[in-house]
């Protein structure tokens, strides 16, 4: 594989692999605190499906990279700025409502992309993406059902749901920029151009936010910077101190 | 586990000759042992007296993930996050289930879950302690869960239909936890020296606490007679924890960690390990609500109801909202 190729895919696995885990650790954290039972045990089985899924990625990610690495050391032992999650994944949970928006605009975006993943002309891809559709085909049902029902609940979880749209749609745009690796990866059909995706992703929102009866922000605006480590929020730093505590005090242990 | 001290009618077993027709045929089938359905005749004390132990054991696995939750973030490896979350989703479950089990009995959740916030209600006294190493996670699958199993396997023969189903699959489930538990521990025991001292540490803790689970002895205890004859309860206190000392006692020889009792030793005689007793005044202490975790635990419970009832207000209205829009369109 070319350097450039190498990078582009080293890139592109990373971004998977680094949105599903630091996502999957935002949701474990409320683990107990939910509203209802039920929601305790979804969360915990998007998390572990979440978690689940950054093995694999990273696994892989570590291969292509070639410097003897695991998938926990990609995830215990980076720094932020090494990070490729979208900033989206790293916000900080907030209330309920806005932790099932957050979860909903990712799932709506997984579930565009893992599918046309899973016809990708890297059978690894292939492999990885085909168990995560289902997966995030799943997790869509549940999130667009719960945002559809706090929108259209009382007045009070109407709100709720609008602000937690309004305060994470200028994250959504990062999901569907593109650069020169994903121009690379599309040309060589190992995955598609992310800015391909975004016409479909727009028709599911306005589906389900509709249906929600919740507006839509009327902005293109995004932060971005996660997707290529330019700049993470403040967040992520805290997330990393308890996430990768027990890795970096104690290095070297078998655990 | 994860009931103890389960008020019963608190009169003692009612002898036979007092007894109705009616509790007479009751008794006999328990005695019998038929399974008693949620339709079929029981005493009130019967009932009242599940409902507490039943609530009691649901409130247990709910307020259970608070400690182990504690350490899902700062989990080691993703394997080990993996296996947590999937732990700790089991607990929720069991929740699920022994709550379904008790609203057979005319309860609704919504009520236990009152009782357990206004403190009329009790979970088990161990998870008012705190986790505060990795290997406490460990201990917790090993001593906490293998204690839980201990009492658990018997009550999958309970006379009460629902609870013993319930707890068939959560025996299931209960006993992989303990196995991951086991294998923390052995990673730690054998582990870098700090690694050792964070087992032994999370052994020195535990230990007493867990021989708490079983509850005081209940030669004295009322409740125990009378839930036994009901087949409620089907082994006493004292019973238990010794099975749990024997069976316990070689594994931490196995693992190098020393059990934290000087007066540890095998009887020959007996066939048994002798032991001492945990403190039972501490114990009391942390049912009244002073132990080191209770305030944490319920307020934690509290927020959580009280932070989420507007969801579940907002997910009753659209519900409501969505069979009106169906009837209409009808």
């Amino acid at each position: 594989m070319a350097g450039n190729d190498k990078d582009a895919l080293l890139n592109f696995l990373l971004r998977m692999g680094d949105s599903a885990l630091i996502l999957g650790h935002r949701v474990s954290e409320w683990c107990g605190h939910s509203p209802v039972l039920e929601e305790d045990i979804a969360l915990a089985n998007t998390a572990l499906d979440l978690i689940g899924q950054t093995q694999l990625w990273l696994e892989y990610a570590a291969e292509i990279q070639g410097e003897g690495n695991s998938a926990d050391d990609l995830a215990f032992l980076r720094d932020a700025w090494d990070f490729r999650n979208f900033l989206l994944a790293e916000l900080p949970n907030g209330d309920f409502g806005r932790t099932m928006m957050r979860q909903f605009l990712f799932d709506a975006w997984a579930s565009i992309l893992l599918p046309r993943l899973a016809q990708s002309s890297d059978p690894r891809v292939a492999e990885i993406a085909a168990k995560a559709a289902k997966e995030a085909a799943y997790h869509l049902e549940r999130s667009a059902d719960t945002v559809v029902g706090l929108g259209d609940g009382t007045a009070e979880s109407h709100d709720r749901m609008q602000a937690a749209l309004d305060y994470l749609y200028p994250y959504v745009g990062e999901m569907f920029l593109s650069d020169e690796g994903d121009a690379a990866l599309a040309a060589a059909g190992v995955a598609p151009d992310p800015a391909s995706l975004r016409n479909e992703y727009d028709a599911l929102l306005k589906r389900v936010m509709n249906e929600a009866t919740l507006e839509l922000p009327d902005t293109r605006f995004t932060h971005s910077g996660g997707r290529d480590g330019r700049m993470h929020t403040e967040h992520l730093g805290h997330l990393l101190c308890s996430m990768q505590w027990l890795q970096r005090a104690y290095p070297g242990s078998t655990w | 586990m994860y009931a103890q001290m389960v008020k019963s009618t608190g009169k003692g077993i009612k002898p036979r000759e007092e007894m109705s027709a009616q509790e007479r045929a009751f008794q006999d089938r328990v005695d019998a042992d038929e399974r008693i359905e949620p339709r079929d005749w029981m005493p009130d004390g019967y009932r009242q007296n599940l409902i507490r132990q039943i609530g009691q054991h649901a409130h247990s696995e709910i307020v259970g993930q608070l400690p182990e939750g504690n350490w899902i973030t700062r989990a080691p490896t993703l394997q080990r996050k993996m296996i947590l979350l999937a732990k700790v989703q089991d607990e929720a479950g069991h929740g699920l289930y022994l709550y379904a089990a008790a609203e057979t009995l005319g309860v609704s959740r919504d009520d236990l879950t009152e009782d357990l916030l206004s403190g009329r209600m009790k979970y088990s006294s161990i998870f008012n302690y705190p986790t505060l190493t990795w290997a406490d996670i460990g201990a917790v699958g090993w001593l906490v869960d293998g204690a839980a199993i201990m009492n658990q396997v018997p009550l999958q023969r309970t006379s009460y239909g629902p609870y013993a189903r319930a707890m068939v699959r959560i025996c299931k489930e209960e006993s992989f936890h303990q196995r991951q538990g086991y294998d923390i521990m052995m990673k730690m025991a054998q582990g870098t020296e700090a690694q050792h001292r964070m087992a032994q540490d999370a052994l020195n803790r535990f230990w007493y606490p867990s021989l708490m689970m079983f509850g005081p002895s209940d030669t004295e205890s009322v409740h125990s007679a009378q839930s036994m004859a009901w087949k409620i309860k089907i082994d006493t206190n004292d019973g238990l924890r010794q099975k749990f000392v024997d069976q316990t006692v070689p594994q931490a020889e196995y693992l190098g960690l020393t059990v934290p009792d000087e007066n540890l030793k095998w009887n020959e005689k007996r066939g048994h390990y002798d032991f001492s007793q945990p403190d039972w005044d501490e114990f009391f202490d942390v049912l009244r609500g002073n132990g080191p975790c209770n305030t944490d635990r319920l307020g934690a419970r509290r927020n959580a109801w009280e932070d989420g009832a507007w969801v579940r207000e907002g997910l009753l209205a659209h519900a409501r909202k969505k069979a009106a829009r169906k009837t209409a369109a009808e």
